[in-house]
């Protein structure tokens, strides 16, 4: 097993330590968020009013990281900006609130264990909706428009009315107002502030998903396909793999996310409408655009960011918190023009 | 002799409005080298990229191994043991190289044996081993290109140009490495400008000249003859 090679120069190279700039520049994006936090109490001055603050802010922050993350990866991965989005979270939510409705006597308990039973089987049922629906999607609307940005935003524009109407027929017109599991209603005692724990449920969900995106991105060979066809989908099909499959899975899981979210946010704000994904969109695409296009990292910090400044300048001065996220949006820009971490450069 | 490993009959490929390949033929025989020699543009990436599939033959016949592989998705091209290394390299560096090199080996782990030997060929993929693929020099993404391709036992390699723009050191590593390959039989049809590797190299050589395949031959045959190299590719005196 001796091969020759002569030509071969030695390769002792030496790795110079990064500047201590290089070294922040690197990490500064998640530096970001303890810098925020850090202003934030020093604005806001007690103690109490802003762990209540932060806590809130964290949740609604992980609430919108599940809904960004699986669109995200469908724009980095497939290049495929997909509006319809909007349609899958308000799916999402009215399935998981219906069979919450039909589990009144787990959902009415005092106990934690069928209030969570409950909440789980809502979230399986809508994300199993939402990906059969993200599927159908993918296959009808949008495989025809990959490599098309104008008419992938005209189709899945229409696509997201179609669903939404498709909501008004199903379940009516008018909002629907829910209250929470018995359990998750109150607010828990911690550190000398009351805190909803709905939202300490949903800081866990959303800490528990973005590790397991990063462990399956990171460490599986599915992960390093989505990773590598994001790069170079030619040389990855070259290799023997079927990106295609990739896309439509990639595709189906970004859609039973949005159906999670869906969940979560309609638990959250006790009322549901059609129009309630379209809403977050807003937010969505902020949140995708400042994180970097493709990055599930960017989009978990740009989420939180967003959380944070949102409920931050609400209390400090509300009149600013419709302009917060478009600040913040403008300011990450004129820093960094592609996104706090981008993994698809712009073409 | 035994049927050759790859066969193509009356390819043309169009690419938008342009005909690049008009009625490509050409046997590669089994355990042998084949070069694929010609000017700038006359369709050797064209063929390259039309057997892989990147780019559909509009008609002909392409058999791998005796299969009709003219209408296959290319992941099941590559699946069925051909091993690619486009002229980009094609290597994704925003990976690292290990992971560059797992996705290589898509029918499972990437035997210890295999990368030994890899290493043994290509030294710097050791060295690197756990750096992005993105940070390594022109010469070292050619390395990991081809060690790609060897990550699994393959039944044919299409290599395009894998000493372009390298410096004479680099040459002769891939030189060495190339040579490894064919003397445990492995069969390839390498695309090679640099005519001096080529006539090392080859035990066959076909030339091509305005998308179809205009001369074929042993290697020995065209290296010894500058007559033909010169009306074939150009070459001045005896080629270098």
């Amino acid at each position: 097993m001796s091969v020759q090679s002569e030509g071969a120069p030695a390769h002792r190279p030496t790795f110079a330590a990064l500047s201590a700039r290089d070294k922040l520049a690197k990490s500064a994006p998640f530096l970001l968020l303890p810098v925020l936090a850090l202003v934030g109490l020093a604005l806001i001055g007690t103690w109490p009013t802003w762990l209540t603050l932060t806590v809130s802010g964290l949740a609604m922050g992980m609430m919108i990281f599940v809904m960004a993350s699986g669109l995200t990866l469908v724009f980095g991965l497939m290049d495929v900006i997909n509006f319809g989005h909007g349609a899958f979270i308000s799916v999402g939510a009215f399935v998981g609130i219906s069979v919450l409705a039909g589990l009144g006597d787990w959902t009415g308990a005092a106990s934690l264990a069928l209030n969570i039973g409950a909440v789980l089987a809502a979230v399986i049922a809508a994300m199993a909706v939402t990906g059969a629906l993200g599927w159908g999607f993918e296959r009808v609307l949008v495989r025809p428009v990959y490599g098309a940005h104008l008419r992938q935003i005209l189709v899945t524009v229409g696509g997201l009315i179609v669903i939404e109407q498709m909501i008004h027929v199903v379940w009516g017109p008018d909002e629907i107002f829910l209250t929470r599991p018995e359990m998750l209603k109150g607010v828990t005692l911690f550190a000398g502030a009351a805190i909803e724990t709905y939202r300490l449920l949903a800081v866990v969900v959303g800490l528990v998903l973005f590790v397991a995106m990063r462990l399956v991105l990171r460490r599986t060979k599915i992960g390093l396909i989505v990773r590598a066809g994001v790069q170079n989908g030619e040389m990855v099909e070259a290799l023997g793999y079927q990106l295609r499959l990739v896309f439509v899975g990639t595709f189906v899981a970004g859609s039973t996310l949005a159906g999670l979210g869906g969940v979560m946010w309609g638990l959250y704000q006790e009322v549901i409408t059609a129009g309630m994904g379209e809403e977050m969109m807003i937010l969505v695409f902020v949140v995708v655009i400042i994180g970097g296009l493709g990055s599930v990292e960017g989009a978990f910090i740009g989420a939180l960011l967003v959380g944070l400044l949102q409920n931050y300048v609400a209390f400090l001065a509300p009149k600013l918190a419709l302009v917060s996220n478009i600040g913040l949006m403008t300011a990450i820009l004129m820093w960094r023009p592609e996104g706090m971490l981008p993994v698809v450069r712009a073409k | 002799m035994s049927e050759p490993i790859l066969t193509l009959e009356g390819v043309e490929t169009d690419i938008g409005r342009y005909h690049i390949l008009s009625g490509v033929d050409l046997e590669v025989p089994r355990g042998q080298v084949t070069m694929l020699l010609g000017r700038n543009g006359v369709g050797k990436t064209t063929t390259l990229r039309s057997v892989i599939g990147h780019w559909r033959a509009k008609s002909g016949r392409i058999l791998f191994d005796g299969q009709d592989i003219t209408r296959m998705p290319t992941p099941a091209i590559a699946r069925m043991g051909l091993g690619f290394v486009p002229e980009d390299m094609g290597i994704f560096s925003d990976l690292t190289v290990e992971e560059n090199m797992t996705l290589a080996a898509a029918s499972g782990p990437l035997s210890p044996k295999r990368r030994d030997r890899i290493f043994a060929a290509f030294p710097p993929l050791a060295t690197f081993w756990r750096a992005s693929a993105g940070t390594l020099s022109g010469g070292q993404k050619q390395m990991l290109s081809i060690a790609r391709a060897m990550a699994e036992e393959r039944r044919l390699y299409l290599i395009d140009e894998p000493t372009k723009g390298l410096a004479p050191a680099i040459v002769s590593t891939m030189a060495a490495a190339l040579r490894e390959l064919k003397r445990e039989g492995a069969s390839i049809l390498l695309v090679e400008q640099n005519f001096a590797v080529a006539r090392t190299l080859g035990d066959r050589a076909a030339v091509m000249e305005g998308g179809r395949i205009v001369w074929t031959g042993a290697m020995a045959e065209l290296a010894t003859d500058a007559k033909l190299q010169s009306r074939l590719l150009g070459l001045s005196v005896e080629g270098v």
